[in-house]
């Protein structure tokens, strides 16, 4: 097997989050340094680290600069992230310093519900004033959204997560579209890639409008339709997401037992 | 100079009905056993300001303790909910909870703003959000220099900020490490401070990367072993995943969480 094309019907030996993950890890191929989110983008920076980018550098907005934990940090603040980090700033400092001068190469973040545009919300569901949900809030999405020089997007895809208008904005991706960040002046290049248990999707170079160009492997176009709360664009040439390989699951089931005391980390926010 | 005192004479001295309060700490080193001490003294009205308001503010806001919060992420780290802090936004119980929501780096440029004694800081941010439209201490400013535009954020000076650190020699001079979050900020910007610490000692050894927070910009210290619990004191303990975990079940509900505040914070 060539760990590409799995016909849809083969059993899978993995899960559909252990695809996500992989996936997103993978996406870390190039990158130096990464703003790690937690939940699911810290498993995706760590599974990194583990595999394919030894040396992909971890920044946590609690401080933590060049953190290298040997298992799943609990937190943004947990201290293996400050016992093992390159530097350990305050964090103004993080956020001052290194992330609004563009130091950081990609922000990889969550979201609770994403539009076409890649613009995210985890502040409500419902009216801010009366919330049918209220979610934690920003946090420090909004600035690394703003900042790092691109965004990845890992989350869990369906009709209530990928939504046609977001009840509240809560960081830019693309804004309306085509050449909205240079009118509000954000200096990054902007969400590049948003992967979900579903597939791969990236902007369209003109419209920015989210475009699936990769599905994971069993998953067919109608599904992610399905999934999408608006009229979704196809790339012509997708392609199919390579199954995660053993090694790669070996190292994030090794990840996901380091990690067994936390219930689903992907909760917040 | 600092004040060594107990907790709960520094609580009944500094923490007033009212007043603006910081309890800071960045997952590391957060007061919560000075939280439980205000629930104790029955505080009301306060205006309660904290970067990640995590359990400490959950535990308040659910006491009746506040009628605003001042945040930037409101959830259970590595778990989920905050569930009493939803249940006063989402159905006003016990009170209502007015929001002023900003986000991570808007929070510690006020606080360092209030540092620095400054009436607002400037920042890269919040352009395109939602966030500048419901919250009022957000502005757009023009930089005089570039012509950019920025946003500037009001100074934070808290009535009263409480942290949790390491230790303090006999003067009150304090001395934190690890993940120190924006707790110098806060302290500087307050007009009073509490600062609770693990040990009490003759003399302050250096520690790498350690901050130490002279005697007199602190009104008091107090000694209280495992204040930061289920927090972390690094060097002293471990965080207490498992309560965090927990805390979601306790939280949930009204009667267990109302269980909770008979049984621990009033025992």
């Amino acid at each position: 097997m060539t760990g590409t094309d799995v016909p849809p019907t083969d059993p899978v030996p993995y899960t559909a989050d252990e695809m996500m993950s992989v996936a997103s890890a993978r996406a870390l191929a190039d990158a130096r340094c990464c703003f790690v989110g937690i939940g699911l983008p810290s498993t995706a920076a760590n599974l990194a680290r583990r595999t394919h980018a030894p040396g992909l550098v971890l920044v946590y907005e609690s401080g933590a600069l060049g953190a290298k934990p040997d298992r799943l940090p609990a937190s943004i603040g947990d201290g293996i992230l400050a016992r093992t980090a390159v530097a350990v700033v305050s964090v103004p400092e993080v956020f001052n310093y290194w992330l609004q001068p563009g130091r950081i190469d990609v922000g990889f973040l969550g979201a609770a519900q994403l539009d076409r545009f890649a613009n995210i919300n985890t502040t409500v569901i419902g009216d801010y004033a009366r919330p049918t949900v209220r979610l934690p809030g920003a946090g420090g999405a909004p600035e690394i959204a703003a900042s790092c020089r691109e965004v990845f997007i890992v989350l869990r895809q369906s009709a209530r997560s990928f939504v046609r208008r977001l009840d509240f904005v809560t960081s830019v991706g693309h804004g309306g579209g085509g050449g909205d960040r240079a009118r509000l002046g954000l200096p990054g290049a902007g969400p590049t890639l948003v992967i979900t248990d579903l597939g791969v999707f990236r902007p369209d170079p003109q419209t920015r409008e989210l475009t699936l160009t990769e599905v994971h492997p069993g998953v067919d176009v109608e599904r992610v339709r399905a999934a999408t709360g608006w009229d979704l664009k196809v790339a012509a040439d997708l392609r199919t997401t390579p199954a995660p390989t053993d090694v790669e699951l070996a190292a994030l089931r090794q990840l996901a037992r380091s990690l067994e005391a936390a219930p689903d980390p992907a909760r917040e926010g | 100079m600092a004040d060594i005192v107990s907790m709960a004479e520094a609580v009944a001295e500094l923490v007033r009905d009212g007043d603006t309060v910081a309890l800071e700490g960045f997952t590391h080193l957060i007061p919560m056993a000075a939280g439980r001490e205000i629930i104790r003294q029955g505080r009301r009205d306060l205006t309660l300001v904290r970067m990640t308001p995590d359990l400490v503010y959950d535990q308040l806001i659910g006491a009746g303790c506040a009628s605003k919060l001042v945040f930037s992420w409101g959830g259970n780290p590595g778990v989920g909910s905050l569930h009493r802090f939803r249940d006063a936004v989402e159905h006003g119980w016990p009170a209502p909870l007015a929001l002023e929501e900003h986000s991570h780096a808007g929070m510690a440029n006020r606080y360092v703003a209030g540092a620095a004694g400054l009436p607002f800081a400037v920042l890269r941010g919040y352009a395109g959000t939602d966030l500048a439209t419901v919250t009022s201490t957000i502005k757009q400013i023009t930089c005089p220099f570039t012509g950019e535009h920025l946003a500037a954020v009001p100074a934070l000076n808290p009535d009263v900020t409480v942290i949790h650190a390491q230790r303090a020699d006999r003067a009150g001079n304090v001395q934190l490490w690890g993940l120190v979050g924006v707790q110098k900020e806060a302290v500087l910007a307050a007009r009073r401070t509490l600062v609770t610490v693990e040990e009490i000692v003759d003399e302050l050894t250096p520690m790498p990367d350690a901050m130490v927070l002279p005697s007199w910009v602190v009104t008091a210290v107090a000694e209280v072993p495992g204040g930061a619990h289920p927090s972390y004191a690094q060097g002293y303990s471990e965080r207490d995943n498992e309560f965090y975990a927990a805390w979601d079940a306790i939280a949930r509900h009204r009667d267990s969480f109302q269980r909770w505040v008979r049984e621990v914070v009033f025992a």
